[in-house]
C-alpha cells in the first residue's frame, strides 16, 4: 500500500495550489491567457481528481450534489441576467457599456460578470457529468 | 524546387486532412459505439487545427496585447474555436451517456449485434 | 512540423487498435500534442482549454464509460473496403482544395483583412482588457457566448437525466428507480 500512501499525501498537498490556481486564471483571464472556460475546467479538475483519489462518497460529503444541480442554472441565470440587467439600464441585450459613467468601465465590469458565470456553469457540469457517470456503476 | 516548396508550406494542411479522414474512417467504418464516438472527437479536433493554422502569422505572436509587440495572431479563429472546443466535450459526454444507457439496454456497443438483435424481434 | 507527424502517428494508433483502453490513453496523448501544436501557432487561449478539456474531463469521461461497458473492441466481419474508398475520395478531394489556400503564416492573407484588425487596434480602447481573445468572447461576440454556455447546461441537464438513479438489471431489462 505504500503507492497509495504517497499518492495521498501528494495530492493533499497539491489541491489548494489547483484551485488557487484555477481562481487565478479566472481572475486574470482579461490579462493574459485565461477566462471562464479554462477556469471552470480545471475547478472541476481539482474535485474530480478528489473524488478519483478518496472517493465519490468523501467528495459528495464537500461539494453535495444538491449544489452541483444548483451551480449548473446558476451560471447561466447570470450570464443571462448580465444582459438583461443592461436592458434595465437602458441599453440593449448585452449592451454593456450602460453599467457605468463611461462605456470602457461598463463593459469591463460586464465582461467580469460574464466569465463568473461561466465559471459556474462550466465547473457545475462537468462535476455533475462525473458524478453521475459514476454513481451509475454496478452499485 | 517549386513543388517540394509548396508541399512544405502546405504541411498543416495535408496533416489536417489526413486526421479529418482518419476520423472520418473511424465513424463509418467501425462497429464499436465507443470507437466511433472517440474518432468523432479526432474529426473535431482536425477542425480546430483547420481554423488556427490560417490565423498564425509568422514573426507575430499570442493575441494579448503589450506594448512590446506590434503583429499579433488573428484573434477571431480563437473565439470560434474555444467555443467548439467546449461544445465538443459537450457533446461527447452526452453520446458516451447514451452509450451507457445502450448498454444496460442490449447488453453489448457493438453495432452489429444490435442490429442484428433488433432484426430478431 | 515535427509535432504535426506525430498527431498523424498518434491517429494511426488510435484506428488500428483494437483495446479501448488503449485507445482511450492514445485519445488524450492526442489532445496533448494538440494542445502543444496550438501554442506553437500562438493560440495560448486555445491551448490551455484544449489540454484541460481534452485531456482532462474528455478523458474522464471517457475512463467512465468504459468502466460501465467492456473494454475490448470486436474485430469487424468483413473487411471494410468502401469505407476507406470513401474515406481515400473525400481526402483527396479536400487536398486539391488545399492548393488555392495561402501558405502557411503569411501576414497578407484574407482572413487578416476585415474584421480582424479592427478588434486588435480598437479593444483596448473600448474595453480596457488587454487579452483580445476574452475581450471577443465576452463583449463583441457574447451572444455566441451565451449559447455556448446554454450548450454545456443542457449537455450537464442531459447526462443527469439520463443517467441519475441506480440501474437494477443487467442486460435486457431497463427498470430502475430514480433517486431522491
Amino acid at each position: 500500500m505504500k503507492l497509495d500512501l504517497i499518492l495521498r499525501v501528494v495530492i493533499k498537498l497539491f489541491l489548494p495550489f489547483i484551485l488557487l490556481f484555477a481562481l487565478y486564471v479566472q481572475f486574470h483571464g482579461e490579462l493574459g491567457p485565461g477566462g471562464g472556460f479554462q477556469a471552470g475546467v480545471i475547478v472541476a479538475g481539482t474535485f474530480i481528481l478528489y473524488a478519483i483519489m478518496f472517493g465519490a462518497h468523501a467528495a459528495k460529503r464537500i461539494v453535495p450534489q444538491r449544489l452541483v444541480e444548483l451551480m449548473v442554472p446558476l451560471g447561466v441565470l447570470i450570464f443571462a441576467g448580465t444582459g438583461a440587467a443592461a436592458q434595465a439600464f437602458g441599453g440593449n441585450f448585452l449592451d454593456y457599456a450602460v453599467f457605468s459613467h463611461d462605456p470602457p468601465h461598463g463593459r469591463e465590469l460586464g465582461i467580469f460578470l460574464v466569465e463568473v458565470g461561466v465559471l459556474i456553469t462550466v465547473s457545475g457540469t462537468m462535476i455533475a457529468i462525473f458524478y453521475a457517470f459514476t454513481g451509475r456503476g454496478r452499485s | 524546387m517549386s513543388t517540394l516548396k509548396t508541399f512544405i508550406e502546405h504541411y498543416n494542411y495535408f496533416i489536417t486532412i489526413f486526421l479529418m479522414v482518419a476520423g472520418l474512417y473511424i465513424v463509418i467504418a467501425r462497429g464499436n459505439m465507443i470507437k466511433k464516438l472517440v474518432g468523432l472527437a479526432l474529426f473535431q479536433t482536425s477542425v480546430y487545427l483547420l481554423y488556427i493554422a490560417p490565423g498564425k502569422i509568422i514573426g507575430g505572436t499570442a493575441p494579448v496585447l503589450d506594448p512590446a509587440f506590434k503583429v499579433y495572431a488573428n484573434p477571431l479563429p480563437h473565439v470560434l474555436i474555444l467555443t467548439a472546443i467546449v461544445v465538443g466535450v459537450a457533446t461527447l459526454a452526452l453520446g458516451l451517456a447514451i452509450v451507457a444507457r445502450i448498454h444496460e439496454a442490449y447488453g453489448t456497443v457493438e453495432e452489429d449485434e444490435i442490429f442484428a438483435r433488433e432484426a430478431e424481434e | 512540423m515535427a509535432l504535426l507527424t506525430l498527431l498523424a502517428a498518434v491517429t494511426v494508433g488510435v484506428v488500428r487498435m483494437r483495446n479501448l483502453f488503449g485507445v482511450v490513453v492514445l485519445a488524450s496523448i492526442y489532445s496533448f500534442l494538440m494542445a502543444s501544436l496550438f501554442v506553437a501557432l500562438d493560440a495560448v487561449d486555445v491551448a490551455m482549454t484544449e489540454a484541460a478539456v481534452g485531456a482532462g474531463v474528455s478523458t474522464v469521461v471517457l475512463l467512465a464509460t468504459l468502466h460501465l461497458t467492456g473494454s475490448m473492441e470486436y474485430p469487424r466481419p468483413r473487411k471494410a473496403y468502401l469505407p476507406l474508398f470513401v474515406a481515400f475520395v473525400t481526402g483527396a478531394a479536400l487536398v486539391w482544395g488545399t492548393f488555392s489556400l495561402p501558405p502557411f503564416g503569411t501576414a497578407d492573407a484574407p482572413i487578416h483583412q476585415h474584421v480582424a484588425p479592427r478588434y486588435l487596434s480598437e479593444s483596448i480602447k473600448e474595453t480596457l482588457v488587454p487579452n483580445v481573445v476574452t475581450a471577443v468572447l465576452a463583449d463583441y461576440r457574447g451572444y455566441d457566448t451565451l449559447g455556448e454556455a446554454t450548450v454545456v447546461f443542457t449537455a450537464g441537464i442531459g447526462v443527469m437525466l439520463l443517467l441519475r438513479g441506480r440501474r437494477r438489471q443487467s442486460a435486457g431489462r431497463t427498470r430502475e428507480e430514480h433517486g431522491p
